[in-house]
């Protein structure tokens, strides 16, 4: 038989980043389960959420995933990136609960914004559905790399009965010793991959043979430059008046909002294509592909206030 | 430097350290630098930066501002909560826990101390050895870091003297051994100009060590695992209600130190029953070997009532299992001291408690290390030494010599806050 891909015993007991990352986050993933009632994975079918699942599915087997995984649905979705969720959510046999953008707005829970995007109405959509389901601990994929403010961010990071983040009022955390204690209401957002990087997440994707939905890799696809970001044109984001689109080589990066998601201009077709990119990257994963976050320094710190992921 | 990609970074091991060093040493340069020129900053990251510190009037793009996290310590230039940093180089990837200085932040560095293999302390060639520095040293050898590194920052502004450099190196090392600090290692930089970061400085010829980053690719740390003690604190028990595996019952957890094989006779705590391990599973397949920080399930030959919270280990190697417990205990609530008589919730390994503060035997003051025994209580960044008692026993060694099964964190039952973290001394 195979040797495990994940552990090769050695004379010397060597373990290599990716297994400690890996080892750390299937325990930070029994932790919850161990200590809290009601977890639930928010599964957006990006990348870290695909890792997110992959690890979820080593930690308890041979048992299934013992939580649901949860999607909110802005309604802009990339389709490739439903179907891919609806398989993998499939496979795994685990639950799946939407949480729709949609239906709050013609429930009147939020407001369209006016340029359209729906970054920032998700929030209330999400802390709706935590509250109807009663939700105490929410696995996200976020990862300390990505942005300033999540430097600082813990693995298990309190929210009160607002949903709502205050660096202020974070515990310390000390060893791997997390503290998920929370009253009836408040909240755990747990981050078990806060210690990778954008390359460990593509470097496991590939040791693990992962699966993505196609527009991580290089495809052809119509596109406007705005504020030199490549927009795909799609029905949530039509061609401006003036606009010219054309056909471009592109891939993602990060699959959001689809109104707001900007492609990159890439060649990479396959994944050690796309991990040689990524190492010779020179900029970060946000900065090239998220509009809303190029707003202002602070804007992530102020939609985690608001109690975004 | 190489790109990642020349090897295999997928193979590379990891290091996490810890940053200390007082306001304006130098430290948010140094971050800076490492990360720049090891390219874990991006244009976009570097671009922002650029503008802030021309706005702000600066003559030089000013590194540091890489490092400002939020909005409160940008406006008041100052960090203050453990940020951490990511970079890699082909032989290791790296985890920086930048802990801010201040005298009123012994919490973040006894947090940021607590996973570190490594302590990088900085002082200021000028100043040399300040009471903050020793604080530092004094908190890494309280956590046991194994690796110490002392870079006397800004060499440029002493005409890179090596008088200077060996006087204060001199001055530390003494200082570390009392400290019984275990591996100590000095190096002359300067942060701003880059001198011995990445590569040896011509500007220090009179040195022969290795650069700061050289030395953090290449120190030691397989062996600062414990591979001798067995301990596997069971975390969760994997049972699945299936028709497809049936009657599987499997131990979950992380190794905390020891090597595990299939057929070692073991015992569990703390009930002593002895079994064997029948066989060691992971979503991979079965583990001919478990050593930390291996996260795998353990399946016994034969079946005991074991659940989270116990502790499989050998028979002849075991920990104490005590209820009375001796501690150097840190201090991290700002709203409520601890005084003899409270009680409170402990996490120990994946242990739950409660335990009441029996008896506080002296608070130390960090600068000088006296031990003043008159105190009765310990407040924000105060540490001291105190007896507990908890509801059930816990299954603990000595800190000194296992990190893991010798470190647990003080809750505050009303609030559920964190408000210490403790450190087992004399489990006999
Ligand atoms: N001349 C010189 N100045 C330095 C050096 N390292 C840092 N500085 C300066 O010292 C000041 C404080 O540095 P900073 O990194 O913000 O210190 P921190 O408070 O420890 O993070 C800044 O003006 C830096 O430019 C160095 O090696 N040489």
């Amino acid at each position: 038989m195979d040797q495990p891909a994940g552990y090769r015993a050695s004379h010397t007991y060597r373990v290599s980043h990716l297994d400690a990352l890996e080892a750390e986050s299937i325990f930070i993933m029994r932790e919850v389960v161990a200590e809290c009632e009601r977890p639930v994975l928010l599964f957006s079918g990006g990348k870290d959420s695909i890792v997110m699942l992959r690890l979820a599915e080593k930690a308890f087997h041979p048992a299934r995933i013992p939580f649901p995984v949860m999607h909110v649905d802005t309604g802009h979705n990339f389709p490739e990136v439903l179907e891919f969720r609806d398989q993998r959510v499939d496979e795994l046999n685990v639950q799946l609960i939407v949480a729709s953008v949609p239906e709050a707005l013609q429930a009147g829970l939020v407001r369209e914004a006016p340029d359209g995007t729906r970054n920032r109405i998700q929030t209330p959509v999400l802390l709706a559905a935590v509250e109807k389901y009663r939700f105490d601990a929410l696995f996200g994929g976020a990862r300390r790399d990505e942005e300033k403010a999540r430097a600082k961010e813990r693995v298990f990071s309190f929210r009160d009965d607002f949903g709502q983040w205050d660096p202020k009022s974070q515990r310390p955390e000390l060893w791997s010793l997390y503290n998920g204690r929370v009253h009836a209401g408040e909240s755990m957002r747990v981050f078990p991959l806060s210690n990778w990087t954008e390359l460990d997440i593509w470097h496991y994707i590939a040791r693990e043979r992962l699966r993505l939905p196609e527009i991580y890799y290089a495809h052809d696809r119509e596109v406007v430059e705005r504020d030199g970001m490549l927009y795909a044109v799609n029905e949530y984001l039509p061609k401006r008046e003036a606009e010219q689109s054309r056909v471009a080589r592109v891939r993602y990066r990060t699959v959001g909002d689809a109104s707001c998601t900007a492609a990159v201009r890439s060649d990479a077709d396959t994944i050690e294509k796309v991990i040689e990119e990524v190492a010779v990257t020179r900029i970060t994963e946000r900065g090239a592909t998220r509009g809303d976050d190029r707003v202002s320094e602070a804007a992530m710190e102020d939609r985690k206030r608001e109690g975004y992921f | 430097m190489t790109s990642v990609i020349d090897t295999p970074l997928a193979k590379a091991d990891m290091l996490r350290f810890a940053t200390a060093g007082s306001v304006d040493d130098g430290k948010s340069t140094l971050i800076g630098r490492l990360l720049f020129d090891s390219k874990a900053i991006f244009e976009d990251q570097l671009e922002a930066v650029e503008a802030v510190s021309a706005a702000r009037g600066d003559d030089y793009t000013n590194l540091a501002l890489l490092t400002d996290g939020l909005r409160a310590e940008r406006e008041q230039g100052i960090t203050i909560d453990v940020a951490y940093r990511y970079f890699a180089t082909p032989r290791r990837k790296f985890i920086i826990a930048d802990t801010p200085g201040h005298i009123q932040y012994t919490r973040n560095m006894v947090t940021g101390a607590s996973t570190a293999d490594l302590a990088l302390i900085l002082v200021d060639a000028r100043k040399g050895l300040v009471e903050q520095s020793r604080r530092h040293a004094f908190l890494c050898s309280l956590l046991r870091v194994p690796h110490m590194v002392l870079c006397v920052n800004k060499m440029d502004l002493v005409d890179y003297s090596q008088e200077v450099f060996e006087s204060i190196a001199e001055e530390f090392g003494d200082f570390a051994m009392k400290l019984d600090a275990p591996d100590l290692t000095v190096i002359p930089i300067s942060a701003l100009h880059g001198d011995n970061i990445v590569s040896r400085s011509e500007n220090t010829p009179w040195y022969d060590g290795p650069s700061l980053l050289h030395h953090l690719e290449h120190v030691h740390i397989a062996s600062d695992r414990n591979l001798v003690d067995v301990r596997f604190p069971v975390q969760f028990v994997i049972r699945p209600q299936s028709t497809v595996v049936k009657d599987y019952r499997g131990y979950a957890g992380q190794v905390a130190s020891g090597v595990l094989k299939p057929g070692d006779e073991v015992m569990v705590l703390p009930s002593g029953f002895t079994t064997r391990i029948a066989g060691i599973d992971s979503a991979d397949g079965p583990v001919g070997e478990a050593y930390p920080p291996m996260s795998v399930t353990i399946r016994l030959e034969d079946e005991l009532d074991v659940s989270r919270g116990d502790l499989i280990c050998r028979p002849n190697n075991a920990p104490t299992v005590a209820q009375d417990i001796e501690a150097m205990i840190c201090w991290m609530d700002e709203t409520r001291p601890m005084a003899v008589g409270d009680k409170y919730a402990i996490k120990h390994t994946t242990r739950a408690a409660r335990a009441v503060i029996r008896n506080l035997h002296y608070r130390l003051d960090i600068n000088t290390l006296h031990r003043d025994e008159s105190a009765n209580s310990l407040t924000l960044n105060e540490i001291g030494r105190v007896k507990l008692r908890t509801t059930v026993p816990l299954l603990a060694d000595d800190y000194r010599r296992n990190r893991t099964t010798g470190g647990f964190v003080v809750i505050d039952e009303t609030t559920n806050r964190t408000v210490g973290a403790g450190m087992i001394v004399d489990a006999t």
